[in-house]
């Protein structure tokens, strides 16, 4: 589904992504660790085409990420609050994505209905607007605004920070869900190694913008991902 | 501890970006201060005697009748720009100083800002005049000193009212309500306050009660804020309450509706953007200054049309400059979605269409002034929403300024709005078709004249899909560097 070759992104001749090939099929949850600064933001960045790699590319569903736009229509993503929209309700926000994704107002109730639980009670009929609410609820509303649209490719980036645990936990069936039931290609990056090992099925450590491990998950991952990590803070 | 608090101040002041910009704009802000200084020192050195001989009355009585606007003024200039102590203070709550210390740091920093030394230019040079044309000391001084009350006074009110819009336009309407009395003869509220200020000169000991008036505000101001010095009093952040309204009336422009919709809300629901529609309401009055003669140089036929074109496109011009920067707060959101640029464009074009022929209509009150102002007004929409409102949008894509909807902040202009493009496409925004009537004025008549604008006017719309396309691409091809520049905040 997700082909990248030769990608790397340099600023200032200094090199902040390098990687040679990664292949990510349909219907996998893909898991990105690393310290900060280790090139995650900037990888799913450079997968949504909101910056420009200094070399090679990537291939969303055989399409040239940087060079078509062809590649949007299936695929949606929660970065950060620049995502949000500040000044509309959970709502409105909800159904502004759903008719630029080709949905009506009843195609959207219907996809949110399915996640009252998730919300909590705290993101519908709130008379607030977005850039009110506190940030792990913020994150609830641009999280479930992703999945409108039928999108084949999510990417998600944290999404378990600034969660409570009780979220955090309905976030993880929903994203397992997401992947085995509908064949849904779901990429998440996180600093919390037992969420990940939990949800994907494959797990790739960046350090320094290189792969340096490339997991398939299994009892023993996050044993080794968490030697890795406590052997890192040691040298 | 004093000394903490300054170097503080000082490094937000040098860290701040807009002392990042580079060294010729530095130079030229430098000199523009300068000049303005300047400005204000020689008109209160020079006020006394222009007065003098131009009106032939004592200037202090002129200076007395006009005081009760200038303060006015000086609250509504206040309100828009200055800002307020309890921003910074966040980070110092938990610091070991005592809570009166930081509040008083907070209180006091407004004492010496811009807003209040400002006047000191021209009331001081003002004064000294006063006394050296003979006005006995004592009296001057008394007059001095009330004054300087007054100003400190709207200081401290302007701390209570912050944020509180009904205030400031309360203030605002007044100010217009009674300078407008004043223009058309109904009621002078200066006969009642003209005394009041020349009290303050005839006893000079009076002046004591605005110095008193100011110092309790400044302690009522204290009180407030030492009160309220908890994270979820004073300084939290105002919580709007959301209106909801889902506009199902626009649904019948079709796939215009979902941005049209946005953008509805975007104008109702932020602060800078609300300022943008006043600003505009008030671009509705700036042709009185043409129409009523009351400034000579704007007597040339031509300068007609320059009014014309300001009076109906307030909005279209403060709006449309900043199209796509309205959305800098989400234009990665904007630009991993499917946008259709064509209907976000479209949208925006639509709302300057809508506001340039409310405008218009609201601008009747012109026909008071003859046909020809009223016509001037109508050809200039005509220009407005042919040709200006393409020009406006694609210098708009030029322009990488990112807009915090939250706040008034640049909300009257910005230097980096301000580069050669933009400057370039004034030419055809106003100079043509100024050249286009004066060439019709002159060759024939007033009636050519306007027809010929409004004919340019609609020629504009032919090349609308053209306009369209090419903005298009500049989204497309500066996407990288329009994204990287609105991620940095200020």
């Amino acid at each position: 589904m997700i082909i990248t070759s030769n990608l790397s992104k340099k600023y200032n001749n200094n090199l902040v992504l390098n990687i040679d090939h990664l292949d990510i099929p349909k219907g996998q949850s893909f898991g990105l660790v690393g310290n900060n600064g280790a090139g995650k933001t900037t990888y799913f960045s450079l997968l949504l085409d909101l910056i420009q790699p200094t070399t090679g590319h990537i291939k969303n569903n055989n399409v040239l990420v940087h060079e078509s736009e062809d590649w949007k229509p299936f695929t949606s993503a929660f970065i950060d609050e620049s995502f949000l929209i500040g000044y509309l309700t959970a709502e409105e926000y909800f159904y502004f994505i759903g008719e630029l994704r080709g949905q009506n107002k009843a195609d959207v109730d219907k996809l949110v209905s399915q996640f009252q639980d998730f919300f909590h009670g705290e993101i519908l009929g709130q008379k607030k607007y977005l850039r009110d609410l506190s940030k792990g609820n913020q994150k609830k509303a641009g999280i479930v605004a992703a999945l409108i649209g039928n999108p084949e490719v999510i990417i998600l980036d944290e999404p378990f920070a600034n969660l409570d645990p009780t979220t955090q936990i309905r976030l993880k069936g929903i994203i397992k869900n997401l992947a085995e039931t509908k064949g849904i290609t779901v990429l998440i990056s996180s600093h919390d190694l037992l969420h990940v090992t939990d949800v994907c099925e494959r797990i790739v450590v960046l350090e320094k913008g290189e792969i340096v491990k490339d997991l398939r998950t299994s009892a023993e991952t996050l044993k080794e991902l968490e030697a890795h990590f406590s052997g890192e803070a040691v040298q | 501890m004093v000394k903490q608090f300054i170097n503080l101040e000082w490094k937000s002041f040098i860290c701040s970006a807009s002392f990042k910009t580079n060294l010729i704009l530095k130079i030229l802000m430098f000199v523009g201060a300068f000049f303005a200084i300047l400005y204000f020192l020689a008109l209160g050195v020079f006020a006394y005697y222009i007065i003098e001989e131009k009106i032939k009355v004592n200037p202090l009585k002129v200076i007395n009748r006009g005081l009760i606007f200038y303060l006015l003024a000086d609250l509504v200039m206040r309100y828009f720009l200055q800002k307020m102590p309890i921003l910074n203070i966040k980070p110092l709550l938990y610091l070991p100083l005592t809570k009166n210390q930081v509040v008083s740091f907070g209180i006091n920093k407004t004492m010496i800002s811009f807003f209040n030394v400002v006047h000191a230019f021209f009331f001081i040079p003002f004064s000294i005049v006063l006394i050296f044309e003979g006005h006995p000391f004592i009296n001057v001084l008394g007059w001095h000193l009330a004054i300087l009350g007054l100003f400190y006074c709207n200081n401290f009110i302007n701390i209570f009212v912050n944020n509180k819009d009904a205030v400031f336009y309360s203030v605002a309407i007044i100010l217009i309500a009674l300078g407008a009395s004043i223009y058309y003869n109904v009621f002078d509220i200066t006969i009642y306050s003209a005394p009041i200020f020349q009290e303050f000169y005839d006893t000079p000991y009076l002046s004591i009660i605005t110095l008193v008036f100011a110092f309790i505000l400044y302690k009522m101001a204290f009180r407030y804020f030492r009160k309220n010095f908890y994270l979820d009093a004073g300084l939290a952040k105002k919580v709007a309450i959301a209106e909801t309204d889902n506009m199902i009336w626009l649904d019948r422009f079709g796939s215009v509706s979902t941005f049209l919709k946005n953008d509805i809300r975007l104008i109702k629901r932020n602060k800078r953007s609300k300022t943008t529609v006043l600003m505009s309401v008030i671009f509705i009055f700036y042709g009185l200054l043409f129409f009523t003669g009351s400034i000579e140089a704007y007597d040339g036929p031509f300068w007609r049309i320059f009014a014309g074109i300001f009076v109906s496109g307030g909005f279209l011009f403060s709006f449309g400059q900043f199209v796509p920067s309205w959305d800098s707060a989400y234009y990665p959101l904007m630009m991993s979605q499917n946008i259709r640029y064509r209907e976000y464009l479209e949208s925006k074009w639509f709302l300057m269409v809508i506001a340039t022929i409310v405008t218009t209509i609201l601008a009747s009150f012109y026909l008071y002034f003859g046909w020809q102002a009223y016509a001037a007004v109508v050809v200039g929409a005509i220009y407005n929403l042919g040709v200006n409102s393409h020009i406006v949008l694609w210098g708009g894509a030029y322009i990488k300024t990112p807009i915090d909807l939250t706040s008034n902040k640049k909300a009257f202009g910005d230097k980096k709005a301000f580069n050669v493009k933009t400057l370039l496409l004034t030419i055809p925004k106003l100079l043509l078709p100024m050249v286009i009537y004066a060439l019709g004025h002159f060759l024939h008549g007033e009636v050519l004249g306007f027809l010929l604008v409004a004919i340019f006017g609609l020629l504009g719309f032919l090349f609308k899909n053209k306009v369209f396309q090419i903005i298009e691409k500049i989204y497309k091809s500066e996407k990288y560097k329009t994204l990287a520049a609105y991620k940095e905040k200020n």
